[in-house]
């Protein structure tokens, strides 16, 4: 890490740690949130809206079962509604925990370490929250396990040419390693916790997830190669799994969803929404428990410029789009690209636009950037805007397809909306039980970290 | 500061892990057992009857041959339960008051049918056609198993999918005769293998492929 | 009225009253003005609803089951499940579904199922296996002839019956969807007497009792109504009985019958007469608004000669010519080479116009822009003389018949071997209807009338308002009802019989040609129904014989045995057609007194048996209330349409709503029809094609007491019809309320947009260039598939639809439902976009909007080679099958619906509510034993029938020999008129599948995704007058 004065005077870049930091401060700081700090009425509202949504989330999911996926505004032509933008939508938003954690380990980007933490339980909570859509969107839930290549009673396997079937194992095994990474990353902080938790309880609950860590140095040695693999591993799968979701839409024949830059456009977006969301979380965050000392503006300000990067290459994506539907000359394409702009759905195209392109575009100046207020309303934007993407790729390719005479129109009944609000409510109540419950910075990186910076001072 | 752990904590968590992995396995090993297992599919459970029909009896030691009652099975899709009269067309002189054929002459008397217990079950999505496998060389034994020596009947297979595709992947191996497939005795000869492919082609069996075309069964 | 009314809520198709129900998740999405209507009508409707009350609560204390059933169902009948609260089922059938998310599905263990065999098997019937008996369906004048498969005893399916001339082996959407009418559950199913449930012997001693003082009277008070009666065993039976008493009188209405055309033949022969055409002989064809084709005594048997005439294969490239005047769109209309759009009343005038042109004396005088066409049309006349005809519509007045049949003598049509002639009329006792119905009024009015038989109909509701029949009604001392649903008039009888279906019953009737056949019972009465001849019978002097012994002794004197048996065997009883007459017509067209045009300022309203429910008795059939109509493509609401220009000059309009949109939900205009002192209210339509000025009010809907499907649909046209205007009337108004109402439309989307899904050419065009329909065309290689060949060593099935034959009747679509156990949704889910259909009739528009040309095209699976559909499946539940077809397996569908989303064509269909009926016995006899019924969350779509493949491929294969051409016939193709669709093995070059592909005109539509579809389609050709240009502006969206 280039040291503060190399950069020009006029210029000064935050540091990734507050000076002043030593190794009790950091430790005695971040895990006394989960221990001493007591939750506040804040916290109780929060955490009461969030389960009262979980509890909506609840009922309409047991209507679904009780009556079926036409409870929904899904019909023919659009066989596809909120379910599929939602799970798409969520499985984007998980996609920059495992790329703060993984691929920025990887190149040793210290300004990770204070992020990562709270980002992988992000992933995990909306790779949870993804992970309900596919399964209740299909007409019987209940015979899910067809999907699953097992020797069955009936002889026949699964048709593996299908992206569903892609999909099954590729959100499952990020989820699987995702976790692995976020626990195996926990337990030193386990064990530190385990040793300055009070209660009897406490102290078994973190004893028994700390795994007898003793922090010699055999375990940590064991620690870092393991951290370490596991990130190998996390790494390709950040770009597979979106990139197979996106095999959803690409390996079908509906115009706007037929198309080969899908992939890296999923991914790319992914990221962005992926970060937009990390952002959402932390600014409240480092407000709230008065982290401002670890989540610098530095972390921030390099978020912001990842946002800004990956939007770009997502506008590039829309583009590429355009130009193909009409360079292609398929009058299919064409069409599409005409009903996206002057179709029936055209606010939310416009929206979209707005949302994704042209509002990040703020996020060129240094100013913007570090005004937090500003950052947070812009993230939100993002997040609103990617959900719209997904929407558009959904609804708008399908409502009007090939045949005219079976065109259709989609519109959200109350029931799309309720378990969409219900998963957003899920995934709050899990963070904020995620916050109250373990270190939402890893305190064993942050401890590196001081001694770092200690080094930089000198 | 105490322990919080005593020392055997250190077996025990390793003890769970494992035998957590190992029970799964378990777990998914006997779900697959249960599935095959005669408690789901029904096999080989004797079913009683409104009357105590035997096959053996009239099948095995009166040799009354299985089209006598079983009358539309090489015409129709299923074999047929005889009517009442059927019954009555022997038992009206033969054991004409056995208390234990009441039930028939009961039957044959109010008009109302008997309601047996049936015992072959096939799902309502399965179109099962006994006439055309008479016709290919199936016989009855190759699925009903030796009904000549059922006092009672029961079901001899499992009647699971993979069951049934066993066969249309490879029917060579039941292909029997046509004047053999009445006989309840027969028994796959050494030669199976060539004699089951020379009926394939006289018989003109359909093509694997289409023998397993899905709509083959499920329409 | 509390659980009734909620139990209405949850109604099948209900509209209005869904929108404002509490559950009803899609209220928010629905405009408020929709409501207020609503509302409206529903306090109006409950203000009406007293009687019913009183009958409901009389049926409550008789206990009749059908009753119970109906208040303990809980789910309704052939209905959506959409807008109801968690109840007691649905709770098992979450813990039931979360058991299974707990993946203990599919191990649970099977429930015992008993085998209940015959005590004594029927001789002749194999278990297991269909029988077909010929019978007839009897309809208005006509009757058509039919085969009904049975198995074990359930009639299932009707086929068309190749000997009966009225059929040649077709049908019509009636007859097939008169399977549901049979099974009905709604049908009356008591007989009653005020309310109270009677036995059919209470009722014979009542009628027995009315004997000695009609003999006293010698029947004077007697009075019998009946529609048009073509038995001759009831004609007979009431001859008989009017010879027994002299007094009495017997009387007719036949609402939707045609005064006109019994007129016309008075008119121009001084006698009744029935008129027969021969399409197949005739080269050039004018229909003075009639419908020939699609509705009226014969049309299926002309649709075939017509279709059969304008065939084209290679060699052979000749067609006949067809102009049709109408005033509304009709599917005639739909395949003429000439449609144009005309006033009903100037079809008259450009009939008289036309006798004048072509010599027969007169004078009328045609607008400037119809000389062109006057003249075309008189010269092509005029240069096929003998080998033409010109057919005047059932609807016209009684002038324009005669006129019709004076061009018809003059050009020599009507002579020996001609392309008209003229018989005995079919209808036992012609009569005009209207001036039968009003003697009878007046009659009941002054008091004389002592005792009133009415034999079917239904007069209270179809009766023209102005006759004000129901209070007349009032006053007959004793009222009986003969009908198979206790409907309107039943509320205003003493008696009400249960009448017994025409599957259920012994009796005969006479086709449009005078063929005669034995209508013979497939099943007994299911809700003991009686026939006519069973109550006749009970009046007359003998009351004793069975309905089967009357029609017996009608016919077999005479006859053997053997010859009873054959009849029964054919369904057509040999050389009972009636042989052509030679008469002339004496009458002048000069004799007519001069016409008065209609004055242009005024609008036009004209009246029309709806083409789903027609004239309101098959307003109960879910069916028929789910077909779109051929060229509005409405469902489960009739609408008054106008032209676009008469709709823009009126501020008429309709548009797509968020929910369904363009194939689904539209709102549309309420408009306040006030015409002859009387109002209604109905929904607008702007239908291309109508002619300006003109108001069509299809009949047949607001049934105020049919079942629980056919009840408060749409609106009553019969309330604004009066005895005056029976089919035209003038100077009404037709007022915009303000209010907008949603009706269900699946296609509202008339235009290409460029995709030539449709291809077509004129004659000459085709001549010039056969290949026309691929030109421009994008057709990939086929080997542009990463994907490996399939070969097919044996069959490879296929179908091919010759557009220039489909006119969109919708036979095919009752008869796919048929066959296929299809559910239907119900209002709410059609405008959803939901409905079910394996096969729909597109609906095309080319042209300029005020006189487009049609184009239908159905679409059912393509089966395509390339399946897209099949790729996507994760669990393998579509796969291609040795044979070609996209195999559909329901048990496997998990519902992803994702090869929906794939599918190019949008022929799939999915179960996203439990859309079948699996509580209602009556239904479960109906449904075809060898089609699975598909449950909820799953996926279905057409499979060429193969189940119909399949038992023929086994026949074929114990017989050890090849299928042949023709053995295997869809159910689509085989109810065809047209013969527009050909099922086949496209691997035999001799098949006619085969032979159809090979022609040029043969294409397959979106072509190039490269999907290879095996479904292929003719292009349409069409014969216009190369004297009279196209309406030729190029196609544009038609909103």
């Amino acid at each position: 890490m280039s040291s503060a004065n190399s950069v020009p005077p006029f210029r000064r870049v935050a540091p990734v740690l507050e000076p002043g930091h030593t190794y009790a401060s950091v430790t005695e700081k971040i895990s006394s949130i989960v221990l001493s700090r007591p939750a506040g009425t804040g916290w109780y509202l929060a955490f009461t809206l969030a389960f009262g949504l979980v509890m909506m989330l609840g009922m309409a999911l047991a209507y679904l079962i009780a009556k079926g996926t036409g409870i929904w505004g899904i019909n023919i032509p659009v066989g596809w509604g909120f379910a599929i933008v939602n799970f798409v939508w969520w499985i984007g938003i998980g996609h920059a925990g495992t790329l703060i954690s993984a691929i920025l380990l990887l190149l040793n980007q210290k300004w990770r370490t204070s992020i990562n933490r709270f980002a992988e339980a992000m992933t995990i909570f909306a790779v949870m929250c993804a992970g309900i859509f596919p399964l209740i969107h299909t007409g019987r839930p209940w015979l899910a396990y067809y999907m699953l290549p097992y020797p069955s009673t009936m002889g026949v396997w699964p048709q593996f040419r299908s992206p569903l079937i892609w999909d099954v194992f590729a959100v499952s095994t990020y989820f699987t390693v995702s976790l692995l990474f976020w626990f195996v990353g926990l337990i030193p902080d386990l064990a530190t916790l385990r040793d300055r938790a009070h209660s009897r309880l406490a102290q078994q609950l973190y004893g028994i997830l700390a795994m007898g860590w003793r922090g010699s140095a055999r375990h940590w040695h064991r620690y870092q190669s393991a951290y370490l693999l596991l990130a190998g591993l996390a790494t390709p799968l950040v770009v597979s799994v979106h990139t197979v979701v996106s095999f959803d839409f690409a390996i079908a024949i509906v115009p706007g969803w037929h198309t080969t830059i899908f992939p890296p456009y999923f991914v790319a977006g992914a990221i962005y929404s992926g970060f937009a969301m990390v952002l959402t979380l932390a600014i409240p965050l480092r407000k709230i428990y008065g982290l401002e000392d670890f989540i610098t503006m530095r972390h921030l300000e390099n978020m912001a410029k990842v946002m800004l990067a990956t939007g770009l290459i997502v506008a590039y994506g829309y583009a590429m789009e355009f130009f193909m539907s009409y360079y292609g000359g398929s009058k299919f394409e064409t069409f599409l690209a005409h009903n996206r702009l002057t179709g029936p759905y055209w606010p939310f195209y416009w929206a979209l636009i707005l949302c994704n392109l042209v509002v990040p575009q703020l996020l060129w100046f240094h100013k913007v950037r570090v005004h937090v207020p500003t950052l947070f309303l812009l993230s939100l934007v993002v997040n609103v805007g990617m959900w719209l993407e997904r929407f558009v790729i959904v609804v708008i390719s399908l409502h009007r397809d090939f045949m005219p005479s079976a065109w259709g129109m989609y519109a959200p009944t109350f029931w799309d909306w309720a378990t969409y609000i219900g998963t957003l409510g899920m995934f709050l109540a899990l963070l904020l039980l995620f916050v109250r419950a373990l270190p939402v910075i890893s305190i064993a990186e942050m401890r590196e970290l001081v001694a770092h910076t200690s080094e930089e001072q000198k | 500061m105490a322990q919080i752990f005593h020392r055997s904590t250190n077996f025990i968590s390793r003890f769970t892990l494992f035998s957590g992995l190992f029970l799964v396995g378990l777990a998914l090993l006997v779900l697959g057992a249960i599935a095959r297992s005669p408690y789901l599919t029904n096999q080989n459970i004797a079913r009683e009857q409104p009357v105590q029909f035997s096959h053996k009896h009239h099948v095995g030691d009166d040799g009354i041959d299985c089209r006598y009652c079983h009358t539309s099975v090489e015409t129709s899709a299923y074999a047929g339960i005889p009517p009442t009269k059927t019954c009555m067309n022997c038992h009206s002189v033969l054991f004409s008051n056995a208390e234990y054929l009441e039930p028939v002459r009961e039957s044959f008397r109010t008009g109302k049918s008997i309601q047996w217990v049936k015992v072959h079950r096939m799902p309502d999505y399965v179109y099962f056609n006994h006439s055309i496998h008479i016709n290919k060389g199936v016989g009855c034994s190759s699925c009903h198993g030796q009904v000549n020596q059922m006092p009672l009947v029961w079901q001899a297979s499992p009647l699971l999918m993979n069951w049934c595709l066993d066969c249309h992947r490879n029917p060579e191996a039941v292909l029997r005769p046509r004047e053999q497939v009445f006989n309840m005795d027969w028994k796959a000869p050494a030669d199976q293998a060539e004699i089951g492919r020379a009926l394939a082609t006289e018989y003109k069996l359909r093509t694997t492929a289409e023998l397993v075309s899905c709509s083959t069964c499920h329409r | 009225m509390g659980a009734e009314g909620h139990r209405h809520e949850h109604r099948g198709g209900e509209e209005p009253e869904v929108k404002h129900d509490a559950h009803d998740p899609c209220t928010e999405e629905l405009g408020s003005r929709v409501y207020s209507l609503d509302l409206a009508a529903i306090r109006e409707r409950l203000a009406k609803s007293t009687g019913k009350e009183y009958w409901r609560s009389l049926e409550e204390l008789s206990g009749n089951p059908h009753f119970e059933e109906l208040l303990h169902r809980e789910f309704p009948r052939q209905a959506s499940e959409w807008d109801e609260s968690v109840d007691r089922r649905d709770f098992l059938k979450l813990m039931a579904a979360s058991l299974a998310l707990a993946g203990l599905s599919g191990c649970g263990r099977k429930p015992e199922e008993t085998i209940v065999p015959y005590v004594n098997q029927p001789a002749g019937m194999t278990p297991g296996k269909p029988q077909y008996y010929a019978t007839a369906m009897p309809l208005g004048a006509d009757a058509i002839g039919l085969l009904v498969e049975s198995h074990e005893g359930r009639p299932t399916k009707i086929e068309g019956n190749p000997d009966h001339p009225g059929s040649l082996g077709a049908t019509n959407a009636f007859a097939q969807a008169s399977i549901l009418g049979l099974y009905d559950p709604d049908r009356s199913q008591v007989l009653t007497y005020l309310g109270e449930i009677r036995a059919w012997s209470s009722f014979l001693e009542s009628a027995v009792a009315t004997a000695p003082m009609l003999k006293a009277t010698g029947g004077a008070g007697l009075r019998i109504l009946t529609g048009s009666v073509t038995s001759p065993t009831l004609a007979a039976q009431l001859r008989a009985l009017l010879a027994q008493y002299p007094q009495a009188k017997w009387h007719q209405w036949e609402t939707a019958g045609s005064d006109g055309a019994r007129e016309g033949g008075k008119l121009a022969f001084g006698r009744y007469v029935n008129t027969v055409y021969r399409p197949a002989k005739a080269n050039v064809i004018v229909s003075l608004d009639s419908d020939f084709l699609g509705s009226g005594p014969g049309h299926v048997r002309y649709a075939k000669e017509f279709f059969r005439r304008r065939k084209l294969s290679g060699e052979h490239a000749e067609m006949s010519r067809l102009y049709v005047l109408e005033p509304t769109p009709s599917v005639t209309g739909a395949v003429a080479d000439h449609s144009i759009p005309m006033k009903a009343s100037d079809v008259g005038l450009f009939a008289r116009a036309l006798a004048a042109k072509l010599g027969l004396g007169g004078s009328a005088s045609v607008p400037a822009e119809r000389e062109k066409l006057l003249e075309a049309a008189a010269a092509d006349l005029q240069k096929h003389r003998g080998a033409s005809f010109v057919i005047a519509g059932e609807y016209q007045p009684a002038e324009v018949h005669a006129l019709a049949h004076a061009i018809n003598q003059a050009l020599l049509n009507a002579a020996a071997g001609g392309t008209v002639y003229y018989t005995e009329p079919v209808e036992m006792q012609p009569v005009n209807h209207l001036e039968s119905l009003r003697e009878l009024c007046a009659d009941m009015d002054a008091g004389r009338v002592d005792t009133l038989l009415i034999l079917g109909g239904n007069p209270v509701y179809d009766a023209p308002h102005d006759l004000d029949f129901v209070s007349k009604l009032k006053k007959a001392r004793l009222s009986f009802h003969l009908s198979q649903y206790f409907d309107e008039t039943s509320e205003y009888c003493q008696w009400h019989i249960p009448e017994a279906h025409y599957l259920e019953s012994w009796s005969d009737v006479r086709a449009f040609d005078g063929t005669a056949s034995v209508v013979q019972p497939l099943i007994a009465p299911l809700y003991q129904g009686k026939t006519a001849h069973d109550v006749i019978g009970a009046f007359s002097d003998k009351p004793g014989l069975s309905s089967y012994e009357r029609v017996r002794n009608t016919w077999v004197g005479g006859h053997t045995e053997k010859d009873w048996r054959k009849w029964l065997h054919d369904g057509v009883i040999g050389g009972t057609a009636f042989a052509p007459m030679a008469i002339t017509s004496k009458w002048n067209p000069a004799s007519l007194l001069p016409a008065k045009p209609a004055p242009a300022d005024q609008l036009e309203f004209i009246f029309r048996p709806d083409p789903s429910v027609y004239d309101g008795r098959f307003a109960n059939n879910g069916w028929l209330q789910e077909l779109p109509k051929p060229v509005s493509k409405l469902t489960w609401d009739n609408a008054a349409l106008v032209s676009p220009k008469t709709a823009e000059k009126l501020g008429l309009t309709h548009r797509a709503a968020w929910t369904g949109g363009e194939h689904g939900q539209i709102l549309s205009d309420v408009v306040d029809v006030d015409l002859a002192g009387s109002k209604v209210t109905a929904a607008a339509w702007t239908l291309p094609g109508q002619a300006d000025g003109v108001v069509t009010l299809p009949l047949g809907y607001g049934r105020s007491k049919s079942g629980q499907t056919g009840t408060n649909k749409g609106f009553n046209a019969y309330v604004v019809r009066a005895s005056t205007g029976i089919w035209c009337a003038t100077g009404g108004t037709l007022r915009k309320t303000g209010l907008e109402y949603p009706l269900a439309c699946t296609q509202y989307h008339h235009n290409m947009e460029g995709r030539e899904l449709v291809r077509s050419a004129s004659l000459d065009e085709y001549k010039h260039n056969p290949n026309f329909a691929h030109k421009g065309a994008e057709e990939p290689p086929k080997e542009l598939t990463l994907y490996k060949e399939f070969a097919y060593p044996g069959y490879a099935w296929g179908m091919a639809i010759d557009l220039a034959s489909c006119n969109g009747c919708n036979a095919c679509v009752v008869a796919c439902v048929s066959e296929n156990n299809i559910a239907i949704v119900g209002k709410d889910q059609v405008m959803r976009g939901r409905e079910m259909h394996w096969i729909r009739i597109d609906r095309y528009y080319e042209g300029s909007l005020d006189s487009p040309e049609t184009f239908f095209q159905p679409v059912p699976c393509q089966q395509c080679e390339n399946a897209p559909c099949e790729q996507v499946c994760p669990v393998g539940a579509t796969l291609h099958s040795a044979e070609g077809l996209n195999d559909m397996v329901y048990n496997r569908c998990v519902g992803t619906r994702y090869c929906s989303n794939n599918c190019p064509y949008k022929v799939r269909r999915f179960n996203f509510l439990r859309f079948q009926d699996w509580e209602t016995p009556a239904l479960k006899l109906m449904r075809n034993p060898e089609v699975t019924v598909r449950s909820r969350g799953v996926m279905e779509k057409c499979t060429y029938c193969v189940q119909r493949i399949n038992n023929a491929r086994i026949e074929v294969e114990k017989e050890n020999r090849p299928i042949r051409d023709g053995e295997i016939v869809t159910a689509c193709e085989a109810a065809c008129p047209a013969e527009a669709i050909v099922f086949g093995n496209a691997n035999d070059p001799k098949s006619r599948v085969a032979k159809l592909k090979a022609q040029q005109r043969n294409y397959t539509i979106l072509a190039e995704l490269n999907a290879r579809p095996r479904t292929t389609y003719l292009a349409a050709v069409r014969n216009p007058n190369p004297e009279l240009e196209k309406p030729g502006t190029p196609p544009g969206d038609k909103r």
